[in-house]
């Protein structure tokens, strides 16, 4: 296909690392998938703060629980951010919240999986936070300036998302038997589910190889997935936990870890719906979404009236 | 009572009061109306977490038998929490959450303001921060309110079910106890009395701007401040306690 003139000065503007902004032409399918990009990560904040939220009131101190609670917060922050991002693009936030609630839009795969014990606070912040920033660092680089702005800012909160997730980690895995355990368990369940979240092998990503030629993406999933594996083997050494993959040893040669296989049938099932709290997260939001319908009309009407008032 | 236990049931009252209600607000977080309510209330939350965390650190100090504040916070029974009432009950509605809020930060603001001349010097410096965090809930809860009064029938109608419903609980913030009364003359914490004057007046305020009816007075729940609870606050903190009481005496 050939490339019309403007399609042409797009990519070499992109080339040239310099940030496309909301008014500046783009390709309709960049707009397209930025979009579809954007809306699901910002509908993974949302739903994200559910596996956590699930611990803010049985959090097992008064400063676990101010953590955590800050942690969700920002969350929702980030949430907001990333739809203020869609925005710019075209798409309403109303519209971005309908395909949330009817399954049309995707989000994480990640929190479609329960929070059982309070290690899994721990987890998820050291694995399924850790993760996130391996994606989210290369987004500060990214060719469209709304979406790369927010993202420094956003890093910044997830690294402390981070470390607080693992001296969550680091006191259960030098406390008690019983907290060791708790500890091992929730790696055991967390490790895989946190290297699905880099997405599908290279050669099974339907987006891949376009959002690299316009810099959306400026890493492959495998290469973040690979950084993500080696540096994570070292921190659960320092911890004294065992990664839960028998094929998992260092490669001289490669100078990375080698590792065993993802079960895609699981992952691939869960994106389709059939993961063990997908119903639940998304009747979560439905839920609050309808409960709430009553006051967003009340502030709605009543800014109404104000404004009629100063007009008068 | 001497004077250390009155103050050491008044840092626990203040301490109770505060985490009781940012845990009830912090049951909103993923599930608000709208994302900017989930933000504003996990801020109140945590202002208010931070507020109990200064007074039973300070409770535990006045006692002298090394209770920290999470061995006070986990550690103690629905009968040991001195907590009023209007704080422990459950989050309801939106309207109820809001209407909730408003009446304790009603009574919270201008005892907060007070405390600021406390003579005890720790009162006196928790209040200094307190003040400007109350303000704001203040100003939350009653710009909501009147927005729901002043919104749609629905939104009114659920608004003023929702004070008629409370009204009772707010009785009980007022009436002293012996170790309030105790302090109240030593000059450490002030008169209830005067406390309820200036509520009585912002309530007034804010329902008259709300299109809200004031309930009248009439029977008082009270026991809260002496340890006697409603049914709400056993299972709360069955909740809030669970890993403490599960697994004794570890660090988390």
């Amino acid at each position: 296909m050939a490339e019309s003139k403007e399609e042409a000065l797009f990519q070499e503007k992109v080339d040239a690392e310099q940030k496309i902004e909301p008014k500046d032409w783009m390709p309709a399918d960049y707009r397209k998938n930025l979009i579809r990009q954007i809306s699901q990560h910002g509908h993974s904040e949302i739903v994200g703060m559910l596996p956590e939220g699930n611990w803010i009131t049985r959090a097992p101190s008064l400063r676990r629980k101010t953590v955590l609670l800050a942690k969700v917060q920002d969350e929702a922050g980030h949430g907001l951010y990333l739809y203020s991002a869609a925005e710019t693009l075209g798409i309403g936030r109303d519209e971005l919240n309908d395909q949330l609630l009817t399954g049309k839009a995707k989000y994480s795969s990640i929190f479609n999986y329960p929070t059982i014990t309070w290690a899994d606070m721990g987890a998820v912040g050291w694995l399924v936070d850790g993760a996130a920033i391996m994606n989210q660092v290369m987004l500060c680089r990214t060719s469209y300036g709304p979406y790369a702005r927010p993202m420094v800012r956003i890093c910044k909160e997830e690294s402390f998302h981070q470390r607080q997730g693992y001296e969550i980690m680091n006191v259960l895995s030098h406390g008690s038997p019983e907290q060791k355990a708790m500890a091992q368990d929730a790696l055991d369940r967390w490790w895989w589910p946190s290297l699905m979240m880099f997405g599908p092998s290279d050669a099974d990503s339907p987006h891949s190889a376009q959002s690299m030629k316009w810099k959306i993406k400026r890493q492959s999933n495998d290469e973040l997935r690979q950084i993500f594996i080696d540096r994570t083997v070292q921190q659960a050494e320092v911890l004294g936990l065992q990664i839960p993959d028998p094929e998992l040893k260092w490669n001289e040669e490669t100078q990375h870890y080698d590792w065993g296989t993802i079960n895609w049938d699981e992952f691939f099932n869960v994106i389709k719906g059939n993961g063990p709290c997908n119903k639940e997260r998304l009747t979560a939001r439905q839920k609050a979404h309808a409960d709430g319908a009553w006051v967003r009309e009340a502030a709605l009407a009543y800014a109404g009236k104000k404004a009629k008032k100063k007009a008068a | 009572m001497t004077q250390q236990e009155a103050l050491f049931r008044f840092a626990v009252r203040m301490g109770d009061n505060s985490l009781v209600l940012g845990h009830r607000l912090s049951e909103w977080c993923g599930h608000g109306p709208q994302l900017e309510e989930d933000i504003a209330q996990a801020n109140i939350a945590l202002d208010l977490i931070g507020q109990a965390r200064n007074y039973l650190t300070y409770a535990g100090e006045v006692e002298g038998k090394k209770r920290s504040e999470d061995d006070l916070a986990y550690l103690r029974t629905d009968r040991d929490y001195l907590n009023v009432l209007l704080c422990e009950l459950p989050k309801g509605d939106y309207a109820q959450t809001i209407a909730r809020s408003f009446l304790f930060d009603a009574f919270h603001l201008p005892l907060q303001q007070a405390l600021t001349t406390s003579t005890d010097e720790r009162l006196k410096g928790i209040a200094e921060k307190a003040v400007k965090e109350v303000t704001y809930h203040l100003r939350h809860s009653s710009e909501w309110l009147i927005r729901f009064g002043d919104g749609t029938e629905e939104s009114h109608s659920r608004a003023q079910v929702a004070l008629n419903d409370l009204w009772r609980y707010t009785g009980e913030l007022f009436i002293p106890d012996e170790a309030e009364e105790m302090l109240a003359k030593a000059g450490v914490v002030p008169k209830l009395g005067d406390i309820q004057k200036e509520w009585s007046a912002t309530v007034g305020r804010v329902l008259k701007e709300a299109t809200l009816n004031r309930p009248a007075d009439g029977w008082a729940a009270s026991g809260g401040k002496k340890g006697v609870h409603s049914e709400h606050l056993g299972p709360m903190l069955a909740e809030m306690q669970t890993l403490q009481r599960t697994y004794p005496g570890v660090e988390w």
